[in-house]
């Protein structure tokens, strides 16, 4: 029964991006959702392309197995979100940009910028993508117990198909959907479980469990604090970075949109995260043999409940499973794609056809030649990469005058550098023991205020780098859309 | 950087007649100061009155962005110490729920949202202000 669910949902995809080429035509169609488009669709919109494997499925195995220290994953996948409303949201959809490197050509008026800024938000999508075509196989082994390469493949020519014939992603209303089939499909079984729970007279979590798993930095891992503290920076400051949540704020109509669409998003996200905890919690009662595999979500179903009823919510979080996947994968292909094919080759439909067959490929071969980490922890690394380049470009060039040309490379290059380093190291050779162990498996702490303190010294020493039309670029960024002002006549070039 | 310092737009009328006393019965401050150009149009020009209101809505708008950060750093750094600094606070329960797991898998969320609802009213607000501003006829 599961396999037919990922049949479905398979099929369904493929459908809709057949028929999605009629209607719609990546750009024109953001052009003119976003004078339709309400904030609660456009906030589903956003949930249902940021929810990706790593919060359906990871988070809740990541608990299972490290316990109390892991809630702050999704706190901080949520959390994010607080921070990109506060420090980014309006000012973003007022640039005009369409992506990151766009808004980095828009501050800072530098070609080598924007290119700087579009190699990282291919690196920082590769590895976003790797983890979602590594738990595809997973999930796929798990129901139907098929080789791990074949989910991962499955879901790259379902992707890659999807994208090239240019549908799905671009349809808002399919984004949105997939948000509330994930929070269907995790929240249905749920309510199953907990009744399965209440009968069985409501059992506690061992005794030894209670004084170490269930309490934070209660020791057993090493310098807990540090990666505590390091993996909340990388989330709170990452989100904001990622390439494929930016596209979607060119929807709303307005900055003031902007702000009321992200505020809509942390409800949704908020209401969703409540739940991988619970399932973190039962499993660490009903199949405490799953530690490190990401599987419980998947496997509580038919070890709770069993039977028909197993098998049919097993069948519905296996469905969700798949689409989110499919949504986060094709949301950061397109992404992807288009920064390859407008930055680095030379344009056009053809170029945009290669490039999507790159952003597709590379990532898999790493799924499947790369150590099998948890893919929550992989996720959090594209975070930690994220955090250290665009979330000091985005912060420095919204709210700072001085940032210069200069500054902004330099911290490009230094932030994103070592942290693409570490990563690197974590997931070719790690995990590593002792303290070098913890800064490389969770390098924000270190390589975010380097990434800061470069680019605003690199500016102080090089006033004269500053964009000349920086004023006009404030007025841009920062006034409500109804005034009558100059604001220049940028426009993006991909969009 | 700062554009290059232009003269001041409005400079005070050469007051040849101080001499004569008048007896002043009504201030017209509001009147005299009013200016001859909107706001907007300073701001299009980029003349240093346009600059400081542009600075005065950036300047707001920052602190209020600042503020939200600094609260939510102090809660989410807070939490970790205070775990670790009062132990017995990781076995109180909440409904029957361990406090952390009260705090971290629930209440938080919600924290969030009113946070966030809190930050978009008077971000809103700021920016009628910065309208009324430089809109006044």
């Amino acid at each position: 029964m599961s396999l037919i669910a990922v049949v479905v949902v398979v099929v369904a995809a493929v459908l809709i991006g057949a028929f999605g080429i009629r209607f719609s035509r990546t750009t024109s169609d953001f052009y003119v959702a976003s004078r339709s488009v309400s904030p609660l669709w456009n906030a589903s919109a956003i949930g249902g392309e940021y929810l990706s494997a790593a919060s359906f499925l990871g988070v809740a195995g990541l608990i299972l197995s490290y316990g109390a220290d892991m809630l702050w994953l999704p706190v901080g996948w949520t959390g994010g979100y607080l921070v990109l409303l506060v420090l980014v949201s309006a000012p973003l959809r007022r640039s005009g940009a369409y992506t990151l490197p766009d808004f980095a050509e828009a501050r800072l008026e530098s070609m080598t910028v924007r290119r700087t800024a579009s190699v990282l938000v291919v690196l920082i999508g590769w590895l976003y993508l790797m983890p979602q075509f590594q738990s595809a196989g997973l999930v796929l082994r798990t129901v139907t117990g098929a080789p791990v390469w074949v989910g991962g493949l499955l879901v790259a020519v379902v992707v890659a198909v999807n994208v090239l014939s240019g549908g799905m992603r671009s349809i808002t209303f399919v984004q949105a959907f997939q948000y509330w089939l994930k929070l269907t499909a995790l929240a249905v079984p749920l309510v199953f479980l907990l009744m399965a729970w209440h009968t069985d007279g409501r059992p506690a979590v061992s005794v030894a469990d209670a004084v170490t798993w269930q309490v934070p930095l209660a020791g057993g891992k090493e310098y807990g604090l540090y990666s505590t503290y390091s993996l909340i920076l990388a989330t709170f400051l990452g989100t904001m970075g990622l390439p494929h949540v930016l596209v979607r704020f060119y929807t709303n109509p307005d900055g003031r949109a902007a702000r009321r669409t992200t505020l809509v998003v942390l409800s949704l996200l908020g209401a969703f995260y409540l739940l991988p905890a619970l399932y973190g919690w039962l499993g660490r009662m009903y199949a405490p043999d799953l530690v490190r595999t990401d599987a419980v979500v998947l496997t509580l179903p038919g070890r709770m409940i069993g039977g028909t009823l197993g098998d049919v919510l097993t069948a519905l979080v296996t469905a969700g499973a798949f689409a989110a996947f499919l949504s986060t994968s094709s949301g950061l292909t397109v992404s992807v794609a288009g920064v390859i094919a407008q930055d680095l080759l030379k344009g056009g439909v053809r170029s945009f056809r290669a490039a999507t067959l790159m952003a597709v490929a590379v990532p898999l071969v790493l799924a499947l030649w790369a150590r099998a980490l948890p893919v929550a922890d992989v996720v959090g690394l594209a975070f930690a990469v994220a955090a250290s380049s665009f979330c000091p470009l985005l912060v420095l060039g919204i709210w700072w005058r001085r940032l210069s040309t200069t500054g902004a490379l330099a911290g490009l290059f230094v932030g994103g550098g070592l942290a693409s380093a570490a990563v690197l190291a974590t997931i070719t050779g790690g995990p590593y023991d002792g303290i070098a162990g913890a800064l490389l498996a969770q390098p924000a702490a270190w390589t975010v205020p380097i990434a800061f303190a470069v680019m605003v010294s690199v500016s102080f020493l090089t006033p004269h780098r500053v964009p000349a039309g920086v004023a006009r670029t404030m007025v841009r960024l920062h006034t409500p859309e109804d005034l009558d002002l100059d604001r220049g006549d940028w426009r993006p070039r991909s969009a | 950087m700062s554009p290059e310092p232009r003269p001041a737009r409005r400079v005070p009328l050469a007051r040849h007649d101080t001499a004569r006393r008048v007896t002043v019965t009504s201030p017209r401050t509001a009147a005299a100061r009013r200016p001859r150009f909107p706001a907007t149009r300073e701001i299009d020009e980029q003349t240093h009155l346009g600059e400081v209101y542009m600075r005065s809505l950036l300047r707001t708008q920052f602190r209020l962005a600042l503020f939200v950060c600094t609260v939510l750093g102090c809660v989410v750094c807070g939490l970790p110490l205070l775990f670790l600094a009062i132990p017995e606070l990781r076995e109180v329960d909440l409904l029957g729920i361990p406090f952390p797991w009260a705090v971290l898998a629930g209440l938080i969320y919600p924290a969030f949202v009113v946070g966030a609802w809190l930050y978009v009213r008077q971000a809103e607000r700021n920016e009628r202000h910065f309208a009324d501003l430089v809109e006044r006829p």
